[in-house]
């Protein structure tokens, strides 16, 4: 990202010559890298891989994994389960990136400016992003029982009730965090455009829409990112709220991987699904960075 | 949502799938080791310490310095134990003992070479061979040889009810399933809930098919199930059972909100102590759970019976459903065959019983009978004991019973039931995919 942003943005290195001398001379040695890139293959690639290989096995966790070919990724292809989980996470995505990114750009936004209580507020509304998702999830859990919970009435045993409570136990755990997001982006914009529109008679409405929403653009990008490379790999919430119901509701692909995987001991299938996910998840990062212009991402203050 | 989760997945992910390949040492870190230390893994819950106590005698004993061997106790957190067990297995650190629930559970462990077979051990040894109530320690084996040593309570499913409600309601505990369904009419009346039901959970709902399933069509049906044979899902008795608990749903016996009710963290527990529920179906550990939670409402406001009779229906009321016990199997890969077996001893022993007893479970051990006054609720000591000696039939929870990969589906199309996402006819038809 950062040499995409060199390449793309304005060559300010030509303009800078010192620093960027110093740059170059104080570039660490590649050697430096090793112990980091020996790490992530060893405990991301290496296992990625592995998954891939035991994608065409079939292997209960006992014993050697047993080679079948393509069963696995056919029986995939085929599952109802798939198709349906797959409707369930991209609907997820949907929901929870509208939910978390019209409350986090407003509150992000309000909590920019530089007066004291916002600051003591900013810090408390982070406080949910700090506990861990399966203390959250297990809260709630606990605040969702139909008779000893704040609402009287079955909430997770149906379908819309389940699903808008992962989506909300979701936003009340990362709103935050793309609250501070947005509250940095929002800094980040020149004073002097909200008084040249205040000159012009611009109404403070009138200011968010025609400069401060524009101003954010790249900003919405980056959360946006994020929660949908997040959303695909939701998972405690719902093995903890929901485990997937009512029936398969909303087993989601991480869940239908930990299911097939961690319960039925078909690590085969489990390896096909996980692999899945990770094609997935890359082809659709890929594709949103290209959609959204986010590789030649420009800076904000450029035409300014 | 940001990469957090994703970090989580992916660690998590890998984790498992690396210890897969042998490149992280996952489990306990000692494993069998040459200095005659054995590893034994157990359930972590409350009851664990039975099992600590026992291991701390055992190592201390004249048999183990016998056998050249000592047992290092590897308490694994409850809800973790299946899935932990299994990748332990899979790896070169695997436990030389293990605690398990027989049948199914350990079928894929016997099928990979993994499993001693106790039968020699046990027929040898008149201790453990008629030490043990003879229906529980084969409940422990497959295909009639016997893989493990029972070393907990029974844990029989009871029909438990709320004396106090019951008499306000001028009640009795029903026998048969027309008194069943007179009671939910009267109850619902009064605005109580018949059943408190932790749906959210689903094996609390299996429980309502395991008992309806054996009293409508007798324990052969599910017998055939756990065989192997999927099309004995289409026995006419699954259909009944299913439909039954349909008609229960549609009474409103098990309330509204069942579905988001927990057994785990205490929600329907709660809400059969505080009567708003008048009948609980769950494991004779209820009591105990209730004893944690509410001591007054156990001591003295529950009652219990067997499930009831169906009129017209092939099982006797005796059958009972439910975990016979656990048991300790042993690693064929041990270090220490005779160390571990040693070991499996301490479980038959009188010691090992009163401590069960003390802890307000029922011992398997055929011995239990005559001790059970000691225990802090004799009558429904008692009761649960005699329950399990008159059955003529114990049904292993299914959950239990079958393969995990048949189990899991299952357990979703039960819970597809109980919601309302299929019919008892889809029901059927799905269970009889089920390979």
């Amino acid at each position: 990202m950062s040499v995409t942003q060199v390449k793309g943005g304005p060559r300010n290195d030509a303009g800078r010559p010192r620093s960027a001398r110093r740059n170059r001379a104080g570039r660490p040695s590649a050697a430096l890298a090793v112990p980091g890139v020996l790490f992530f293959a060893f405990f991301a690639i290496a296992p990625m891989l592995l998954a891939f290989y035991l994608s065409f096995t079939k292997w209960n966790g006992l014993g050697d994994p047993q080679p079948t070919g393509l069963a696995n990724w056919r029986k995939l292809l085929g599952d109802e389960r798939l198709t349906q989980s797959l409707t369930v996470t991209v609907a997820l995505t949907v929901v929870s990136w509208a939910f978390q990114t019209v409350i986090s750009l407003l509150l992000g936004v309000w909590a920019a400016g530089r007066q004291r209580n916002r600051a003591v507020l900013s810090a408390i509304f982070f406080v949910p992003f700090l506990l861990s998702s399966t203390a959250i999830s297990l809260l709630f859990y606990a605040l969702l029982d139909p008779n000893f919970g704040i609402i009287h009435r079955d909430t997770l045993g149906t379908t819309s009730g389940a699903f808008l409570a992962i989506v909300f136990v979701g936003g009340w755990q990362f709103i935050p965090f793309h609250t501070l997001i947005y509250q940095g982006g929002a800094r980040q914009i020149p004073e002097v455009l909200y008084q040249a529109a205040a000159i012009d008679g611009a109404g403070r409405l009138r200011q968010f829409f025609s400069i401060t929403l524009p101003q954010l653009r790249n900003t919405a990008t980056t959360s946006g990112v994020l929660m949908v490379v997040g959303s695909l790999t939701y998972f405690e919430t719902v093995l903890i709220l929901t485990q997937g119901g009512p029936g398969t509701d909303t087993a989601i692909l991480p869940y239908l991987m930990y299911e097939a995987g961690f319960k039925s001991y078909d690590f085969g299938y489990a390896s096909a699904v996980a692999s899945f996910l990770v094609l997935a998840a890359t082809a659709l990062s890929l594709l949103m960075v290209k959609l959204s212009g986010f590789g030649a991402m420009r800076s904000t203050r450029e035409g300014m | 949502m940001e990469s957090h989760s994703r970090r989580w997945f992916l660690g998590a992910g890998t984790a498992a799938l690396a210890s897969v390949g042998g490149l992280t040492a996952c489990g306990s870190g000692s494993g069998s080791g040459s200095d005659g230390t054995l590893t034994a893994f157990v359930y972590g819950d409350d009851a664990a310490k039975i099992q600590v106590k026992s291991v701390n005698r055992f190592n201390a004993s004249a048999a183990a310095k016998k056998a050249k061997g000592t047992i290092k106790l590897q308490k694994v957190p409850a809800t973790d134990y299946p899935a932990k067990l299994r990748t332990a297995m899979g790896s070169p650190n695997a436990p030389d003992v293990f605690f398990n629930w027989g049948g199914g559970s350990i079928k894929a462990y016997r099928e990979a070479g993994q499993l001693v077979d106790l039968t020699d051990v046990i027929t040898s040894d008149p201790v453990l061979k008629s030490g043990f109530l003879s229906s529980v320690l084969a409940a422990g084996g497959l295909d009639g040889k016997n893989y493990g040593v029972p070393m907990r309570g029974m844990q029989p499913v009871i029909l438990f009810y709320n004396k106090t409600v019951f008499a306000e309601q001028k009640l009795q505990p029903p026998t048969t399933w027309d008194q069943l369904l007179d009671i939910n009419t009267k109850l619902k009346k009064a605005n109580i809930t018949p059943f408190a039901l932790g749906g959210a959970d689903i094996w609390p709902e299996l429980m309502w098919l395991e008992y309806l399933v054996d009293r409508i069509g007798g324990p052969q049906v599910f017998e055939k199930i756990k065989n192997g044979d999927a099309s004995a899902w289409g026995d006419p008795a699954v259909l009944k059972a299913a439909q039954t608990v349909k008609q229960l749903i549609d009474d409103g016996a098990f309330g509204k909100g069942y579905s988001s009710v927990g057994y785990g963290n205490g929600g329907a527990p709660a809400v059969f102590a505080k009567g708003k529920a008048a009948m609980h179906l769950m494991g004779s550990w209820e009591y105990s759970t209730q004893l944690g939670k509410f001591p007054d409402f156990a001591k003295k406001n529950m009652g219990w019976c067997a499930f009831p009779q169906i009129e017209g229906g092939a099982g006797d009321i005796r059958n009972v459903v439910g975990n016979p016990t656990n048991y300790w199997s042993v690693n064929a890969h041990t270090s220490n065959k005779d160390a571990a077996i040693a070991f499996l001893r301490d479980s038959a022993s009188l010691a090992y019983t009163k401590e069960l007893i003390a802890n307000g479970d029922v011992p398997a051990t055929s011995n239990a009978a005559t001790l059970l006054d000691a225990s802090p609720n004799p009558e429904f000591a008692k009761f649960q004991y005699e329950m399990v000696q008159k059955a003529p039939a114990f049904t292993l929870s299914w959950d239990q019973a079958v393969d995990p990969n048949v189990a899991t589906p299952m357990l979703t199309e039960v819970n597809k039931l109980f919601v309302g996402k299929s019919s008892p006819t889809q029901f059927v038809s799905a269970l009889k995919e089920l390979k």
